[in-house]
C-alpha cells in the first residue's frame, strides 16, 4: 500500500508556547488505575493504604461494584493509625497477614501509596521490603503511590509499572517489550502483527501472571502503548533498554507509524511489512471514514484528564477531519510525546495542568462542536447546549490499533450523532 | 486500621456536598488535593445533575506541601467568592488536608468576605457521610437562621433532604401535599433546595417536620431548643405511618387530623387474593436506620412478611433499631462491613432482601430477590418518574417495587408442579424479568445432579449435631422451588438437630415440612 496519508504538517505543535495553569484540576487520581489493573494482572491484590474517601472513590469512579470479591481493597487509616507511626506498620502487617492467609492465590501484592499516607510519611516501600521477606517465595510485595498529590488518573497505571521494572531479572537477550496494560484482545492483535514480520520474542508489561515475566537489560527494546507511561520509560533507561520513539498507536496512521518503528529496529523489509500491514490498514482507512462522517470539519474541545488528549487529537485532526481548539492534558513529557506534537498541526492551544473555571470559560467561549472532558463536567456541559464525550471511556474501551480504529472514532461520532437524532419538539 | 471492599457510605466531606449540592446560592470551598473532585461525578452521573457542585477544591500537590498551602486555600476562597457571588460559603478540609492542620476557617475569616463563611469540623477519620450532612446543615441553621416572629398562618419547615438522596426530590412533594391538605403551608424545606436566605427564615414556621433524621436531627434539637419549633418523630413512610404522621403533625399544631386517602391503593393491592402469594415470606431488612425502621413496619404490618432479621450501616441509629429489633424478636445488625451483611443473609436465608444496591448484588450472588429500600444510591435510584417513598404514593410504589422482584402467585404454584420443564424451571427466574431464560438440557437425568453436591449443601452447617442430607433427601431438597430452598433447608436442619437426629432422610425433611407447616 502506497502511503496515503497527508504529509506532516509544516509546522506542528512542538513549539508552540503552552498554556500553563494551576488551580482547581477536575482529574482522578492514581489510585483509579487499579480499577483496570486488578483485572489485567490476574495474581495481584492492590491495597490501598489510605481513607474512607480512597475506598469511595474507587467504588464510585468507574461506576463498577465489581462483587465477585475484587482483587483491591483499602486499609483505611483511623485516627489511632495517626497517633504514632509504629503502630501504622503493624497494623499494616496485621492486615496483610489477614488478607494474605484469606487470598492464597495471591502472587504479587501491590501496597499502594494515597494523600494521607503520603503526608503521614508512612514508609511504604520499607513495609513492602519486610513483607516481600516474610512472605517470599510465595509473595512478592511492591509499592507505588497513587496518590493524588503526586499522580494524576493514569500516572497510577505508571507508577505501579514503573514499581515493577527494578525487579525483572536481568537479561543480555534481545525482545521486544511492549509497555502498557491493554485490553487482551488488542494486546493480542499487535503481537500477532509484529509476529507476523517476524519479529520476536515479545514480551509485555505487566505480564498478566507473575511467573510469565522476564528479563530485561542492555539489548531490551521497548515501545509504549500509552501516552502515560513516563516513569516507567525512564525506569527502563536506567536498566539501559532502548526506547523505540513514535507516535502512539491510535488510528490508522498512528499504527502504522508506531509498528513501522519497531520494524525499522528489527529490519524488516519494506514488502514483509507491507505483506503484514496492507488488509488490516486498507480494513481501518474504511472504518474511520464511515465512523469519523459525523465529525469531517467539526471542532473539538479536550480538557485534561487521561494523558490520551494529544494523540487523540492527531486523530481526530489528522484522519477524522476535526479541527482542535484547545488540548489540554495533565502534563506534557516531551521525550515521548514529540512524536505525536510533530504531526499535531499548529492551531489549537497546547494547555498543561488545569485551572477549570477559566478553562470552562474559554470552552464557552469557543463554543466547539465537540467537547471531550471527565464525567464530572459532561452532564453540566450538555445541559449548556455543548456535545460531550466522557473521556474516561477511552481508557476503558479497547481503542488501539488498526481494528480498533473505526471504534475509537465511533466513541466521538455517537456523541456528535446523538444529538441529530433527538426531536423532542411537537411535530406541528 | 481498617481493611475495606466496599462502603455504605463515604466520608463527611461527601456529606457536606451532599448539603452544598443540594442548596442554591451556596459555595463549599474544600481544601482538599487533586482526585478529591471525583465526588462531583456523584452529582452529575449518579443524579444525573446539570449543574456541578458548587465545590472548589484548592488542588494542593506534594510540592506545595514542604511551602505554603494556606495561601492556596485561601486564593480558592477569594477567586471562588469573584466569581460565584454566592451568599454564604462553608469551608472545609477533606481528609488530607485535615492532617495539614491550615484551619480553613481560619484563614476564611482573614479574608474578611463580605458574606457568611461557615467552618466546618468534620473528623474524617472517625466519622461518615451522613455525621458529614447533620453536622454541616446544623452549622448552617447555627450560623444563619435566627429567632423570629412565627408566621400568622400554620407553617412547616420541611429539613432533611439533601443531593444525592434516596427519593429526596419525590419526598418533598408528597408532604408537601400532605401538609397541604390539613391547611398547613410549608416555610422553608432545607437544605434542598433552599438558599442561605431561606435558612435565615427557618425560624418562622412553626414546626419542623423532619424527613430524615440522619441527615437533619441536630438541626432540629437545636431548633426546637433555639426557635421553640417542635420536630415530627414519625417519618411517614407506609400507611401506618403516614396515619401517624397525619395524627402527630394535628397533635403539635392544634388541628384536625385529616388525610385524603382516594388515591391510596396499596392496603387493597396487599389485602386482595393475588397476594396471599406474600403470606409470611421471610424477609431480611438492611440500609440507614430510618427507611429500614420503617420498611419493618410496612413489611409485618403492611405486607404480611415476616420479618427474620434487619440491620443498619449508620452507628448513629444503632441505638434506636437495636430496641426495635428486639419488638420484631430478632437482632439487630449493626455493622458497615458488607461481608458480614452477606454472612447474617446466607445465615437466615430469607426469601427477599429489603437492602440497598449492596444487598442487590449480595441477592444476586446468593439467588435471593431483592428490592431496594435506602440510600447508598445508584443510578437506578433517580427514576424519570415520580417515585417517592413517603405519604400516600409512597406506599403505593412501595408496594410496586416490593412485589416485582418477586415471582408471582400463580407463577409460584406452576413452578411446583412442573419443576422438571425444561424452560419453565425454577432457575430460569421471575418470567417478567427481562432476562434471557436458562434452557435446562433435556435428558439430563438425576443421576448427575446427585453426583454434584449443590454449594448450598457443601455450606458447613453451624447446629451443634455434625448433620448430614442423605442423597435421597438432597436430591428431594432440590425439587423445591429456589425461593423456597433455603427455607425449607434451614427449617429441616434447625428440625433435626432440636432432635438429635444427624441424618436427615426424606421423611426427615417432610416431618419438618409438616412441623412448620401454617
Amino acid at each position: 500500500m502506497t502511503e496515503q496519508f497527508a504529509p506532516p504538517p509544516s509546522r506542528g505543535c512542538s513549539n508552540t508556547p503552552v498554556l500553563k495553569e494551576r488551580g482547581q484540576h477536575e482529574v482522578f487520581c492514581g489510585l483509579t488505575g487499579i480499577i483496570w489493573l486488578h483485572r489485567k494482572m490476574q495474581d495481584a491484590f492492590f491495597l490501598v493504604v489510605g481513607s474512607r474517601t480512597c475506598a469511595h472513590l474507587l467504588q464510585s469512579a468507574a461506576g463498577v461494584m465489581i462483587f465477585a470479591e475484587p482483587r483491591f481493597a483499602t486499609a483505611i487509616l483511623e485516627e489511632t493509625d495517626l497517633a504514632g507511626m509504629a503502630d501504622a506498620q503493624q497494623e499494616l502487617d496485621r492486615v496483610v497477614s489477614e488478607l494474605l492467609a484469606r487470598r492464597p492465590d495471591i502472587k504479587q501484592l501491590f501496597l499502594v501509596g494515597s494523600c494521607p499516607s503520603e503526608v503521614i510519611k508512612l514508609d511504604l516501600a520499607k513495609a513492602a521490603e519486610r513483607m516481600s521477606a516474610q512472605f517470599a517465595p510465595n509473595v512478592r510485595v511492591l509499592s507505588y503511590s497513587g496518590s493524588g498529590i503526586e499522580t494524576t488518573f493514569t500516572q497510577g497505571e505508571d507508577a505501579c509499572l514503573a514499581a515493577m521494572v527494578p525487579v525483572l531479572p536481568q537479561t543480555d537477550a534481545r525482545e521486544l517489550l511492549l509497555v502498557g496494560a491493554l485490553p487482551d484482545v488488542v494486546e493480542e492483535q499487535a503481537v500477532g502483527l509484529l509476529e507476523a514480520m517476524g519479529i520476536g520474542p515479545i514480551r509485555v508489561l505487566p505480564a498478566s501472571r507473575v511467573n510469565d515475566e522476564y528479563g530485561i537489560g542492555p539489548n531490551t527494546l521497548y515501545a509504549l502503548t500509552q501516552p502515560f507511561l513516563t516513569d516507567t520509560h525512564e525506569a527502563l533507561q536506567r536498566r539501559h533498554a532502548t526506547y523505540i520513539a513514535a507516535p502512539f498507536p491510535f488510528g490508522e496512521e498512528g499504527t502504522t507509524a508506531w509498528l513501522r518503528a519497531i520494524a525499522d529496529q528489527f529490519g524488516v523489509s519494506e514488502a514483509k511489512f507491507a505483506e503484514v500491514t496492507d488488509a488490516p490498514r486498507a480494513r481501518a482507512r474504511k472504518a474511520v471514514a464511515q465512523a469519523s462522517e459525523a465529525l469531517r470539519g467539526k471542532s473539538v474541545f479536550f480538557f485534561p484528564d487521561s494523558q490520551l488528549e494529544i494523540p487523540l487529537a492527531r486523530f481526530l485532526t489528522r484522519e477524522c477531519g476535526m479541527e482542535a481548539v484547545e488540548v489540554g492534558t495533565p502534563f506534557i513529557h516531551r521525550a515521548v510525546m514529540s512524536s505525536d506534537l510533530d504531526l499535531l498541526a499548529e492551531g489549537p492551544t497546547i494547555a498543561e495542568g488545569q485551572d477549570v473555571d477559566k478553562q470552562l470559560d474559554r470552552c464557552r467561549d469557543a463554543r466547539p462542536d465537540l467537547t471531550v472532558c471527565g464525567l464530572g463536567l459532561a452532564n453540566p456541559l450538555e445541559a449548556e447546549g455543548l456535545t460531550t464525550k466522557w473521556a474516561i471511556e477511552l481508557v476503558f474501551t479497547p481503542v488501539h490499533f488498526y481494528e480498533q480504529a473505526g471504534d475509537l472514532a465511533g466513541l466521538f461520532s455517537r456523541a456528535v450523532r446523538r444529538r441529530d437524532l433527538l426531536k423532542l419538539e411537537a411535530a406541528e | 486500621m481498617k481493611l475495606t471492599v466496599w462502603t455504605y457510605e463515604g466520608p463527611p466531606h461527601v456529606g457536606a456536598m451532599r448539603v452544598a449540592t443540594g442548596m442554591k446560592d451556596m459555595h463549599y470551598v474544600l481544601h482538599a488535593p487533586q482526585g478529591d473532585t471525583y465526588a462531583d461525578l456523584l452529582f452529575t452521573m449518579i443524579e444525573r445533575r446539570n449543574h456541578r457542585p458548587p465545590v472548589t477544591y484548592t488542588t494542593f500537590q506534594a510540592r506545595d506541601l514542604g511551602a505554603d498551602t494556606a495561601y492556596l486555600f485561601k486564593d480558592a476562597a477569594k477567586a471562588a467568592y469573584e466569581r460565584f457571588k454566592p451568599q454564604a460559603m462553608i469551608v472545609g478540609a477533606s481528609c488530607t488536608a485535615e492532617l495539614i492542620q491550615d484551619d480553613p476557617g481560619g484563614l476564611a475569616e482573614t479574608l474578611g468576605l463580605p458574606i457568611p463563611a461557615i467552618p466546618l469540623e468534620l473528623p474524617s477519620y472517625q466519622r461518615k457521610e451522613n455525621f458529614g450532612a447533620d453536622e454541616t446543615f446544623f452549622q448552617i441553621v447555627r450560623h444563619l437562621a435566627k429567632p423570629m416572629e412565627k408566621t400568622a398562618r400554620v407553617t412547616a419547615n420541611l429539613i432533611g433532604p439533601t443531593g444525592l438522596g434516596f427519593r429526596h426530590r419525590d419526598d418533598i412533594t408528597e408532604v408537601t401535599g400532605l401538609l397541604m391538605d390539613m391547611g398547613i403551608e410549608v416555610n422553608v424545606v432545607a437544605p434542598m433546595p433552599a438558599s442561605p436566605s431561606d435558612i435565615a427564615k427557618l425560624g418562622q414556621a412553626h414546626f419542623n417536620v423532619l424527613m430524615y433524621p440522619e441527615t437533619a436531627e441536630t438541626a432540629a434539637r437545636y431548633m426546637e431548643r433555639e426557635f421553640g419549633q417542635p420536630y415530627t418523630k414519625v417519618v411517614p413512610i407506609g400507611v401506618g405511618a403516614t396515619r401517624d404522621f397525619v395524627l402527630e403533625v394535628a397533635q403539635i399544631c392544634g388541628l384536625e387530623p385529616k388525610l385524603d386517602e382516594s388515591r391510596l391503593r396499596m392496603p387493597w393491592y396487599s389485602a386482595s387474593v393475588d397476594s396471599t402469594y406474600l403470606t409470611g415470606k421471610r424477609v431480611f431488612l438492611f440500609g440507614d436506620g430510618t427507611h429500614v425502621a420503617a420498611c419493618a413496619r410496612i413489611a409485618r404490618d403492611e405486607m404480611g412478611f415476616e420479618v427474620v432479621g434487619m440491620g443498619c450501616y449508620n452507628r448513629e441509629q444503632a441505638r434506636m433499631l437495636r430496641g426495635l429489633a428486639k419488638d420484631y424478636g430478632v437482632e439487630a445488625l449493626i455493622t458497615d462491613d458488607y461481608l458480614e451483611v452477606e454472612r447474617r443473609i446466607e445465615e437466615l436465608a430469607p426469601e427477599m432482601i429489603l437492602g440497598t444496591q449492596m444487598e442487590r448484588h449480595i441477592g444476586k450472588r446468593l439467588g435471593i430477590p431483592c428490592a431496594v429500600i435506602s440510600a447508598p444510591v445508584h443510578v437506578q435510584d433517580f427514576p424519570a418518574r415520580f417515585s417517592p417513598q413517603m405519604g400516600i404514593e409512597g406506599a403505593n410504589v412501595i408496594f410496586d417495587t416490593w412485589v416485582h422482584p418477586l415471582v408471582m402467585g400463580l407463577e409460584e404454584h406452576l413452578l411446583t408442579m412442573f419443576r422438571e420443564d425444561f424452560e419453565f424451571h425454577d432457575d430460569a427466574g421471575a418470567s417478567h424479568h427481562g432476562h434471557k431464560a436458562k434452557l435446562r438440557e433435556i435428558g439430563i437425568t438425576d443421576a448427575s445432579e446427585t453426583e454434584t453436591v449443590s454449594p448450598e449443601l457443601a455450606q458447613p452447617n453451624t447446629g451443634p449435631v455434625e448433620i448430614v442430607w442423605l442423597p435421597a433427601a438432597e436430591k428431594e431438597l432440590k425439587k423445591i422451588p429456589f425461593f423456597v430452598r433455603g427455607k425449607a433447608k434451614r427449617n429441616t436442619e434447625t428440625f433435626a438437630s432440636e432432635r438429635g437426629v444427624n441424618e436427615i432422610s426424606v421423611d426427615t425433611l417432610y416431618e419438618a415440612k409438616a412441623h412448620y407447616a401454617r
